[in-house]
């Protein structure tokens, strides 16, 4: 019967097209606000790397003002980033099973002898782990080792989109590029990289793209390389040149380490502790001893990844769809009752109320559905149109099929049991009353 | 067949109590063509309502071939009203989305018939009333004669053991009315009992019996089976 049903629900839908499409658009409007502004909460806060996000810890120490909790934070959270000395000390321990220093760069980038005119290029200098521990794919080539971490060797990983720009995307390991005054060897070419959220460097811009380059960290002492992104320094010191910064008590480093087992993280939580208090001993973290390992999830929400007026804005853009719904219930009731008399004559020739019920349950359906369609059709332009507002957000604005599957099976859920209430209505004709009055 | 004993019919409102049906008796053998008259409001269509199980009555019994079906579920009245029920109405009530053949389909749908029985038992219904030409026409697209003749169809599609037909020419001119109750004549001949309502005194003397419902009760009561043919008998057996 589900077919029969089918049919008669398309039926009655093209019968009154205009009103049809009143109710889907009343859906699809509810559907493609709160779609949209649910899109860019979920992709914020979804997890970006399910596989191993409870092995991967963001490892924060206090070693702040003493007179003042970092930035003023009221719940007492250490800062986001370390000092390159406490950066390097925690490197020493052969406690994680993967663990990564590293900082946030900017240089130019020229090819001599290229028609390619010199461009601004942002760069992460880090330990080799990196790539292992995030399951960063290459294209081409390979990460660094160990050795090349401690040889000082001038190399470099490319980005794909870098790749292409600069070597049109073919195979360029082994080439060689110019960043700023320094020469670099192409050691690899990253495949398809695209983290939703830039989990491993939330205070740079979580929600930016990751870089286009990705060189040692060794080589930022040895080079003198330019750090980036944001530095903050809470002691009165004299800083002198680029040893003195990396000296001072600014933090500016991210620090990863991947602990497998609960006894690992138990034991690394202890190296970290130990090392702050033998710190204090030297007149250094003279906060309480406050050293966090957040997992990947953990470390989202106490960064505030995804803005609270976000979610606000998401539980508004819901009631709307509420609203939106309430309308559309109201059409659809009007719809029903219209068609009392034919619903009469089918109970009369032996339709249960049961047939009735799935008869108009999927005729709810169908409008749900195409509610949906156009919940995704707006929803596609109201992140078309956040992108064009919001700078930086184009990778996270995106409509995905996983997100279109949402709106439908939303839109189908919502109409259907907003529906319940016109079709529970319509399947109380009484059939006598109704062929009565004919 | 059909055999009423002591049906009441009461509506209530807060303020108001009317009896439709009193102390209502009555009994139809299989075969026979009932016209049932009576003036307005004297209860017709309530005794239609409850023959036909879109109402229960208020009390007293009612034995559709020898089952008691006065106190019977939805479920249970839907599905006796499917397949052993036929209607016909005064305004056809016809469903103007759907073409003829659709039309007729209506209750086979909830019979649970394939497709095939289903298209046979329709082509069979449309070529009695004379429509085989018109499956895919709407009923707008028809005479208010041919639209009864569809709705003839419909009620006859099932092979109902009995059809209830309200006023079925009351809004059709004279010789549309004579060629719609020559089709219920000839279904009749076939051995489906027909119960008929009418306020048509020619209409009902074509009937093999003519019931006078006044204030709820039946006027006549010795009316009984007065022109019944012998004949009837035998034939609907064989149906």
């Amino acid at each position: 019967m589900f077919g029969y049903y089918l049919r008669l629900g398309i039926k009655s839908i093209s019968r009154h097209p205009a009103l049809s499409f009143l109710m889907m658009l009343a859906v699809g409007l509810g559907i493609g606000v709160s779609m949209t502004l649910f899109s860019l909460h979920y992709t914020m806060s979804a997890d970006p790397i399910p596989e191993k996000s409870d092995q991967l810890f963001a490892v924060t120490l206090d070693a702040w003002d003493p007179e003042d909790s970092y930035r003023g934070n009221t719940q007492g959270l250490p800062p986001w980033e370390l000092t390159y000395r406490d950066a390097t000390a925690l490197l020493e321990s052969d406690i994680p099973t993967r663990q990564i220093a590293m900082h946030k760069s900017y240089f130019t980038l020229n090819m001599d002898a290229s028609e390619i005119k010199p461009f601004m290029v942002t760069t992460r200098q880090t330990t080799k782990d990196f790539f292992e521990m995030f399951n960063v794919p290459f294209l081409y080539g390979s990460a660094w080792d160990s050795a090349t971490d401690e040889s000082l060797e001038q190399v470099v990983v490319l980005s794909k989109a870098t790749n292409e720009k600069v070597f049109g995307g073919v195979d360029s390991v082994g080439k060689t590029i110019r960043l700023n005054t320094h020469d670099f060897r192409v050691l690899g070419v990253l495949d398809t990289w695209e983290p939703k959220i830039k989990y491993y460097d939330v205070n740079n811009g979580a929600i930016d793209e990751s870089e286009d380059l990705f060189m040692p960290f060794a080589l930022s002492a040895a080079l003198e390389l330019p750090f980036g992104g944001n530095t903050n320094c809470w002691k009165q010191e004299e800083i002198v040149g680029h040893q003195g910064m990396l000296n001072s008590e600014c933090i500016f480093i991210q620090y990863w380490a991947e602990l497998t087992s609960a006894q690992q993280k138990s034991e690394y939580q202890a190296f970290i502790d130990s090392y702050a208090n033998e710190q204090k001993k030297l007149g250094r973290f003279e906060r309480p001893i406050n050293n966090r390992l957040d997992d990947v999830v953990s470390w989202i929400e106490i960064n505030e990844v995804v803005p609270s007026d976000l979610t606000i804005m998401v539980g508004l853009a819901f009631l709307f769809m509420a609203v939106c719904l309430f309308n559309a219930v109201g059409l659809l009731l009007a719809r029903f009752l219209a068609k009392s008399p034919v619903i009469a004559l089918r109970r009369a020739v032996g339709a249960s109320k049961r047939a009735i019920f799935s008869q108009h349950l999927v005729e709810v359906g169908l409008i749900g559905l195409g509610g949906g369609l156009i919940g995704i059709v707006l929803a596609v332009f109201g992140l078309m149109g956040l992108s064009t507002l919001i700078e930086d957000i184009d990778h996270v604005a995106r409509f995905s099929w996983s997100l279109g599957a949402i709106a439908i099976g939303l839109s189908l859920g919502a109409t259907l049991l907003a529906g319940l209430y016109p079709t529970w209505r319509i399947c109380r004709v009484q059939p006598s009353s109704q062929l009565k009055t004919q | 067949m059909l055999k009423m004993t002591h049906i009441n019919r009461v509506y209530r409102t807060e303020l108001v109590e009317t009896h439709a049906l009193r102390e209502f008796s009555l009994e139809v053998e299989s075969g026979e063509f009932v016209a049932v008259t009576g003036p307005s409001g004297s209860g017709k269509t309530t005794f239609l309502n409850i023959a036909g199980l879109l109402e229960e009555p208020t009390s007293g019994s009612y034995l559709l071939e020898d089952h008691d079906v006065s106190r019977l579920s939805d479920n249970q009245r839907a599905k006796i009203r499917n397949e052993k029920i036929g209607f016909i109405f005064q305004s056809f009530n016809l469903i103007p989305d759907l073409n003829i053949f659709d039309n007729v389909d209506v209750p086979l749908r909830y019979r649970g018939f394939n497709a095939s029985e289903r298209a046979k038992r329709i082509e069979e219904a449309l070529d009695v009333v004379g429509l085989t030409s018109r499956v895919k026409h709407l009923p707008s697209q028809l005479s208010g004669g041919q639209q009864q003749r569809v709705a003839i169809a419909r009620a006859m599609a099932g092979k109902p053991s009995f059809i209830l037909a309200d006023e079925p020419t009351g809004n059709l001119d004279s010789l549309m009315a004579r060629q719609v109750i020559e089709i219920l004549e000839g279904i009749n001949a076939k051995g489906t009992t027909i119960i008929m309502v009418t306020h048509d005194p020619e209409l009902a003397r074509r009937a093999h019996r003519t019931v006078h419902v006044l204030d709820g009760q039946v006027a006549n009561p010795e009316a009984h089976y007065s022109s019944l043919p012998a004949a009837v008998d035998a034939s609907n057996n064989a149906a």
